[in-house]
């Protein structure tokens, strides 16, 4: 049967180009992958092979022809035993024949449809009831982080850490104490200093169906392997239709430790935040650290779980239940009030309670909420304590331009609006790469008196 | 691992004594049967048909964006395909129709992906770089150049981590051998004896860059050298070749000696994608490529003049495998476009 040969696209924003040269004439014999002519457009000159075998029967566009359209039929091509009277035939219902696959393959109409909504996030579950009487349990977030680890490996044996220093040095911040002796060098493993290297090595053992957790030293190391975590972990669900992803946790020391310099200074969770496929944590509290730790290694989908190097140290109860997961994607009032509300996260939260404690003696009332989970947003929570007070500040570490708090503003300004009584403020690290000198580090980052002033400013009691 | 130390400089020597050619060190090429031939002959005919029919549907405006085409390559994919065993994995960059044609995905799903298509294996949400399967180890069609080598890293890692005694394949070309992370990588596997065959698949340009033009030294089979990895260059146009090299790789990892390095030398006709004009190389050189050495082509010559298959059943053959193709064109012009509600499905499960 005699076949059409069509004017083809060089790029897909090709419409038109010129035939510049037949290389083969009409009565030559072609064979697939053959140069049969050449075209050009503005940028290139590109050679069009047949993609058939058989005899170009006729050409039907004489070389030389400008503003030749994309997929209007330049030749026909016979096949062996065709008449040539074939060729005729083909091309005088080339127009009916040219248009046929034109409807699908065409962009769509200048009424783009528009894009359905997102679907609304289903709500978090609230945290399990602890039950009244729990013992509860003073533990550093670093103890917390552990058992956490230990516990989930416990339950899982596809559970594995890897990082550098995680094994036999026992963690750079001590995170991994004794795990190596319960768990033995299989799955608890010191890599080279290579994130870029070992984290596409999880991400891949992640796709074979494992659980690694990544260890970043600190998350100022992460920007080295980044790719993998965005392109590769956070992706490769949606791009492979559902069939494929990364089920692991990417955690470690993350924003500004003390004297440390501006390389060693800075709170990613905004980066992370910004790409769907991921979730972010970042917690305040041990309970919280451990809860949340657990639940991310057993979510099915890559967690970045952004620690703190100044919190690890610190104590505060953990309630001594046998398995305590909590959800991810759930804020926590921590401290009900009426006069404003603040919302804050990970060391944010200990300039907001000495700002909350401050304030309550000065007779504002203010309504403390950590966020613990950065990506799902819990807005509801937020949303609701907005509507109740009317006002809103936010207190975080990392730099203003972009941050979370950013978000956060925009989302209550679209949703709540109706109910501010005043613009909201915010309190951030500030525009600044965190500088060496004491002094000067202790200016870049926020402190309790600017959160007092601002619930001063949007409470108007100045 | 016990072994290991004996056992590297054995890579170049014990079925590596037949010198071929340029070709460093590669092992010695065994005959293929009638039926392996002809297999070989099927299925890299196919690939080459299929991409074909990829690059006119491209022309035609029915597939957009990016599309590498592997014409020219198929003996290196179809070499190492016969070569592996079932559970092996797969994970190479965006040139990749035919590694999943090869490792028996479904033709349909691949050029309905291509076009965008709900029945694409991606639901067309992945494109022409990125599809996957789990059940035939195919893990992707990446676009970043050099990630999928951590990656398949990584799935040897699972293969060591599980004890499975599988081997994963983490195919890159000449350019990708320049990253970091492909270093990064082999410094692990060794450190860790991981079961991982690098495939360089070494076309000699990386997009329009010629390998002399980008790499301090040329021959990528001993990039791994300094990390104790031995390699070897293979003919990747001669598909007994890659098929020989493959099965004693394939020994080499299995047991237990860790990863192998097998650079590939290949050759792509077409540009480095669709809207390539190729103007870094001449014409000349494509056609000696073509005409001399094409992978398809020698073993038909070989089938004809051993009289294992005639005339007219090779071109019986070309007529089933361009039905197939033409069946999956037909798909994948006529399924629908994916449901708008797709578009916020598979983001977190």
């Amino acid at each position: 049967m005699a076949v059409e040969i069509l004017m083809p696209a060089l790029s897909p924003t090709m419409e038109e180009g010129k035939l510049s040269k037949w290389v083969k004439k009409e009565g030559d014999t072609v064979s697939a992958g053959d140069v049969i002519a050449e075209i050009e457009t503005d940028k290139a000159t590109m050679e069009v092979e047949a993609v058939d075998e058989g005899i170009l029967g006729k050409i039907l566009v004489a070389e030389g022809t400008e503003e030749v359209k994309v997929n209007s039929p330049i030749a026909v091509l016979l096949e062996e035993g065709d008449d040539a009277s074939a060729a005729d035939t083909v091309a005088s219902a080339a127009p009916v024949a040219a248009a046929a696959p034109a409807p699908v393959a065409e962009p769509a109409p200048a009424a783009t449809p528009a894009a359905p909504a997102a679907p609304v996030v289903s709500v978090a579950p609230a945290d399990p009831e602890i039950p009244a009487g729990t013992k509860m349990v003073s533990m550093t977030v670093r103890e917390a982080l552990r058992d956490a680890m230990a516990e989930e490996m416990r339950r899982n044996e596809n559970v594995f850490l890897m990082g550098e220093e995680v094994a036999q040095y026992q963690g750079a911040y001590k995170i991994s104490q004794g795990l190596l002796d319960e768990f033995g060098e299989k799955r608890v493993i010191d890599t080279p200093i290579t994130e870029h290297g070992f984290t596409g090595l999880a991400v891949g053992a992640a796709m074979a169906g494992l659980n690694p957790i990544v260890e970043f030293m600190t998350f100022n190391f992460a920007m080295q392997a980044i790719d993998h975590i965005i392109n590769s972990a956070a992706k490769t669900l949606y791009m492979s239709g559902g069939q494929m992803g990364a089920p692991m946790v990417f955690r470690g020391a993350n924003g500004a430790a003390a004297r440390v310099g501006a390389q060693h200074s800075q709170d990613y969770a905004a980066w992370y935040a910004s790409i769907p496929g991921l979730k972010v944590v970042q917690p305040y509290t041990a309970a919280d650290a451990k809860g949340l730790l657990k639940a991310a290694i057993r979510d099915p989908n890559p967690v970045v779980f952004l620690e703190n190097e100044i919190l690890y140290g610190q104590h505060f109860d953990v309630p001594d239940v046998e398995d305590l997961v909590l959800p991810i994607g759930k804020a926590k009032v921590v401290r009900e009030g009426t006069d404003a509300t603040m919302v804050s996260w990970s060391i944010g939260m200990t300039y907001a309670l000495q700002a909350v404690d401050e304030l309550a003696k000065q007779g504002v009332s203010v309504e403390l909420i950590d966020l613990r989970t950065i990506r799902p947003l819990d807005m509801d929570t937020v949303l609701a304590s907005v509507r109740k007070t009317g006002r809103l500040v936010t207190v975080e570490e990392a730099f203003p331009i972009c941050s979370v708090s950013a978000e956060i503003a925009y989302q209550v300004q679209s949703e709540a609006f109706d109910w501010l009584d005043a613009p909201i403020l915010r309190v951030t690290g500030k525009d600044v790469p965190m500088p060496y000198a004491a002094n000067l580090e202790k200016l870049a980052l926020p402190n309790a008196k600017e959160v007092i002033d601002a619930v001063k400013a949007v409470t108007y009691t100045a | 691992m016990a072994g290991t130390q004996s056992k590297s400089s054995g890579g170049r020597a014990k079925s590596a004594t037949k010198a071929r050619g340029a070709m460093k060190n590669a092992p010695a090429i065994a005959e293929f049967s009638k039926e392996e031939e002809l297999n070989a002959y099927r299925e890299m005919l196919f690939i080459r048909r299929f991409e074909e029919k990829a690059g006119q549907l491209y022309g035609m405006g029915l597939i957009g964006g990016f599309c590498h085409l592997y014409i020219g390559q198929e003996a290196v994919v179809v070499g190492m395909e016969m070569a592996k065993e079932q559970g092996d994995q797969m994970i190479t960059s965006y040139r990749d129709h035919a590694h999943m044609l090869a490792c028996g995905m479904d033709p349909k799903g691949v050029m309905a992906e291509l076009t965008g298509r709900s029945g694409g294996l991606s639901k067309g949400k992945g494109g022409s770089m990125h599809m996957f399967s789990k059940e035939k180890e195919f893990y992707g069609g990446h676009g970043i150049v050099g990630a999928q080598v951590a990656l398949g890293t990584g799935l040897a890692f699972a293969n060591r981590y599980k004890e499975n005694g599988k081997v994963s394949m983490a195919f890159f070309g000449d350019g990708a051998a320049n990253q970091g992370q492909i270093y990064e990588s082999f410094n692990m596997a060794k450190l860790w004896n991981l079961p991982v065959i690098y495939v360089i698949e070494n076309n000699k340009y990386g997009m329009g860059t010629s390998i002399e033009r980008a790499s301090s030294t040329t021959d990528l089979s001993q990039r791994g050298a300094s990390f104790g990895i031995p390699g070897v260059q293979v003919d990747g146009m001669d598909v007994r070749a890659v098929k020989a090299a493959t099965d004693y790789a394939m020994d080499w990892c299995r047991t237990g000696n860790g990863p192998y390095i097998l650079e590939m030398i290949t050759y792509r006709y077409r540009g480095h994608s669709m809207s390539d004009p190729a103007k870094y190389r001449s014409k000349d050189e494509v056609q000696k490529m073509r005409s001399e050495h094409d992978p398809i082509e020698q073993v038909r010559a070989r089938l004809l003049e051993k009289e294992w298959a005639s005339e007219d059943e090779l071109k019986a053959l070309d007529k089933e495998v361009r039905a197939v193709v033409a069946a999956s064109a037909e798909f994948a012009t006529n399924d629908p476009e994916p449901d708008a509600s797709e578009l916020y499905t598979d983001i977190l499960l």
